[in-house]
């Protein structure tokens, strides 16, 4: 009677086991049907597109919702260009923080100096937005763009590229807000990272000697070195894909202007501002082919990002 | 005076070999465990005496890549096989860890948790075997008053006692102890080595120690392994006075490596 | 000898100098912008704010059907993307050592974690809005638990292992099932962490504003139905701030302020629950 009723139980259980585990393994898959939904749906609602431009479609300036004539190059060039700015920025800066937060800030002052960096990635996009059309652009033109219209415009070569009216919106504008954003992402990252470095090799380093600046420099970011690569190309996908920072500032403007002073256009902010007032198939599919394009630039960056922190992961588990 | 008590195989192993991967971690082993005493496993660290242990209860099918070959019996029937269900295996061979192991919840639902898998009790019946289980494991006293607390709170001497009252409570035939006094005091270590005493009234207990003096005040046979091999197994008192094998003689009197 | 060691200190003395440069740097940002918030937005905090409709430009009124529209949507979002995390989580953790499945999702996931919001949302658009043909808070919602979903993926996964492996054996050794094994004690044990992460994944989507303009758009009025155009907070401050109204911006600096103290509240309010529970064990 007893073994009976234990063996019905038993049974019981070992379905419920079968039926959990199903569960669990169904979620799993639902994330790599989401990536394949994600993709297909936009590959198909590009199509109309795809089929009227081809490739020139990556090539072209032009973006002429009248005469229905789209092509992506003003855009692309304003994302890379906004996030290659950001990059310049934070790249440094996030590793400056990051070294005061593992080497030289007292201990007391970690955690909250840590929590404030990450209020600053916590911030909702919009917010950034906002504050730099109405705080930041402003002061920019008023008192950052004549200064560098003045020095840096008649340099040679570089010259041309901030020379231009001060309006304050604009490329360079758009990728200062965007290093803002990213600073907290790269730091945190690079904060991780240093951490893996083992205690021993830092204190073999300390013991011939060495100033905490050579530590770092010598020992704890050649040890890291392709975990921080991977954490600025984890910013890089970040500043790429960012929409509402960027389309405050940045000046919605399709036309391919030599300067980054000047209004220019992203991928993002094209679809913020143009999606639901697009009208006719080609004009939509246009927009969801420059989706695409984003999904897939993001993709690339943010899955070497990702094999590049494995890596170091493999690294640190040996 | 061992000799004289009635001896009934419980587990009987045959021809058993471990592999980690391609790591073969057991050659050979042939054991019969007697039932109703305590048989210990001693040998220096990598030698295998855990590993044998969680043979008993297949604890390492948890992890890929882990297989165990032969035969043993449990009561005669072979626990290696395929059909042979795990969880009702694992509710026969209980097994407490090195390091105490209480649930994130409650004492009262620590020692629940195993006997609801199992058995519908009333709320009475189960307050009853709560008790029941607690007093067995020495502990009934200490923690009557806070049943309802967790018991992560406790110390860790009580934490391991609580443990072996849960392992306990699920009433299996077979007690496995892997290491259980190695993070404990030596306060609750003497607990525990008398709790063991108690225990084999009813239960099978095979305990795996690195402690040679705790093989020797608690166990009736000892088993000494060495590179996963079973070297020599006998009655504790033979085994530490009178080693048949020079390496045991090695190893007891410390001449080891 | 004595000359490079200066020049030693001196470099490590720029370079230390630089580094607090840099703190100070990013601490300056969002000290300024907090202080713009306060200063645009605290006018605005009056009860008409949570009293009252979004207006037409140049009446008065408040927020109240963003902030409904957006709470409901965050609320449902968390739960459609929740339950499907965790699970997802606890696959990869408990049952992931073997297969090409929990390889493949986490780094997947991983990716998923930093994707652009806005593609999510013309994801959302493509499969959802284009069909029912028309814009709704369901639509919001799905978005927003597609955001979720990562979030609590990877703290779930992380979480349990922390979870140490003796704890699952001692359950596994009374006989447990696995589902059970998993349910009543490992789950429980990373339960405080795993909360934190919930907490952070609704902090995130709080603040979305891309992956919501093309799936629950904005309305103008009061809407408790889920099937209509919902009006939210990001959709609205977007729309107020652009335009040309002064009222409008003002209300929009106001629900700025609204919404950046609520998340980072939940931040730190994650933060400091996950730290005094793991001190606790």
């Amino acid at each position: 009677m007893q073994t009976l009723l234990r063996e019905a139980r038993l049974k019981r259980q070992n379905i419920l086991d079968i039926v959990f585990r199903n569960m669990t393994r169904v979620s799993a898959f639902a994330v790599l049907a989401l990536l394949t939904a994600i993709l297909a749906s936009l590959v198909i609602g590009s199509m109309p597109a795809i089929k009227a431009f081809g490739f020139n479609f990556l090539s072209s300036s032009e973006w002429d919702p009248v005469n229905e004539n789209f092509g992506a190059l003003v855009p692309i060039i304003g994302t890379l260009a906004t996030a290659g700015i950001a990059l310049v920025i934070a790249i440094p800066v996030s590793f400056g923080i990051a070294l005061f937060l593992t080497e030289l800030s007292p201990q007391w002052m970690r955690r909250p100096l840590g929590i404030a960096v990450e209020l600053l990635a916590g911030i909702p996009s919009i917010i950034y937005g906002m504050w730099g059309l109405f705080v930041f652009a402003p002061l920019f033109a008023d008192h950052i763009e004549p200064w560098i219209n003045e020095h840096i415009g008649p340099l040679p070569m570089i010259g041309p590229y901030f020379s231009g009216p001060p309006m304050g919106i604009g490329i360079l504008t758009a990728g200062i807000i965007l290093s803002i954003m990213v600073i907290p992402f790269i730091t945190s990252v690079m904060r991780d990272v240093f951490d893996v470095v083992p205690t021993l090799l830092k204190e073999s380093a300390y013991g011939l000697g060495s100033t905490t600046w050579e530590v770092m420099w010598r020992v704890v970011l050649p040890y890291t070195r392709i975990g921080v690569v991977g954490g600025v190309m984890l910013g890089l996908g970040r500043a790429l894909g960012e929409t509402m920072a960027v389309t405050f500032v940045i000046g919605n403007a399709n036309e391919l202007s030599g300067s980054l002073l000047m209004p220019g256009n992203s991928i993002s902010s094209a679809l913020a501002n143009e999606f639901t007032e697009a009208v006719g198939d080609l004009y939509t599919a246009s927009l969801v082919e420059l989706g695409l394009i984003l999904f897939f630039i993001t993709f690339v960056v943010l899955s070497i990002a990702r094999f590049m922190l494995y890596k170091l992961g493999q690294k640190e588990g040996h | 005076m061992i000799a004289e008590k009635n001896i009934t195989p419980k587990l009987v192993v045959r021809d058993l070999n471990f592999f980690y991967g391609e790591y073969r971690a057991l050659k050979d082993i042939n054991l019969t465990i007697p039932e109703k005493m305590v048989t210990a496993f001693i040998g220096p660290s990598g030698c295998g005496k855990s590993t044998l242990l969680r043979t008993f209860n297949r604890m390492y099918q948890l992890y890929p890549k882990q297989k165990a070959t032969g035969e043993i019996l449990l009561d005669g029937n072979n626990l290696l096989d395929k059909r042979q269900d795990l969880n009702m295996l694992r509710a026969k061979v209980g097994m407490v860890f090195q390091k105490p192991t209480p649930f994130p919840m409650s004492i009262y639902d620590n020692i629940a948790f195993g006997v609801k898998l199992y058995e519908k009790l009333s709320r009475h019946d189960m307050d009853e075997r709560v008790e029941w289980a607690l007093k067995k494991a020495a502990l009934w006293n200490e923690v009557k008053d806070k049943l309802k607390q967790s018991g992560t709170g406790l110390s860790g001497g009580q934490q391991q006692r609580l443990c072996i009252a849960r392992a306990i409570a699920v009433k299996p035939q077979v007690l496995l102890l892997d290491e259980p006094t190695s993070a404990l005091d030596p306060i609750s270590t003497a607990h525990i080595e008398k709790l063991i005493d108690e225990l084999k009234e009813d239960f099978t207990i095979v305990i795996v120690t690195h402690n040679m003096q705790q093989a020797a005040r608690v166990s009736d046979f000892t088993a000494y392994m060495y590179m996963g091999d079973l070297i020599e197994f006998g009655d504790t008192s033979t085994v530490f006075t009178n080693p048949k094998r020079k390496e045991t003689e090695d190893y007891i009197t410390g001449r080891f490596g | 000898m004595f000359s490079l060691y200066n020049r030693r200190r001196l470099i490590n003395f720029i370079s230390l100098g630089v580094s607090i440069l840099a703190m100070l740097f990013g601490l300056f940002w969002l000290g300024w912008i907090l202080l713009t918030l306060l200063e645009h937005g605290l006018p605005g905090l009056t009860p008409a704010l949570f009293s009252k409709m979004t207006p037409p430009p140049g009446s008065d009124g408040g927020l109240l059907n963003a902030i409904a529209g957006s709470l409901m949507m965050t609320v449902l979002g968390t739960l459609i993307g929740t339950p499907i995390g965790i699970l997802a989580g606890t696959y990869l953790a408990e049952f992931g050592q073997r297969g090409w499945l929990a390889p493949i999702t986490r780094f997947i996931n991983d990716v998923l974690l930093s994707a652009p919001s806005i593609v999510i949302g013309l994801f959302v658009y493509e499969v959802y809005v284009v069909h029912v043909k028309h814009f709704s808070g369901w639509a919001g919602a799905l978005a927003l638990s597609i955001i979720v979903i990562p979030v609590v993926i990877r703290t779930t996964e992380n979480m349990l292992r922390l979870v140490p492996n003796t704890l699952r054996e001692a359950a596994a050794a009374l006989g447990a099932p696995q589902w059970k094994v998993i349910n009543f004690v490992t789950l429980r044990a990373a339960r405080a962490g795993i909360i934190t992460g919930i907490l952070l994944a609704v902090a995130r989507i709080s603040g979305e504003t891309a992956p919501l303009l093309f799936t629950s758009l904005n309305n103008q009025f009061w809407n408790g139905d889920m099937d209509k155009p919902m009006a939210n907070l990001p959709v609205v401050i977007f729309q107020f701030a652009m335009s040309p109204y002064e009222d409008w911006q003002h209300l929009a600096w106001a629900g700025a302020l609204l919404i950046t103290f609520s998340v980072l509240t939940l931040n730190i309010v994650a933060r400091v629950m996950f730290r005094q529970n793991s001190n606790h064990h």
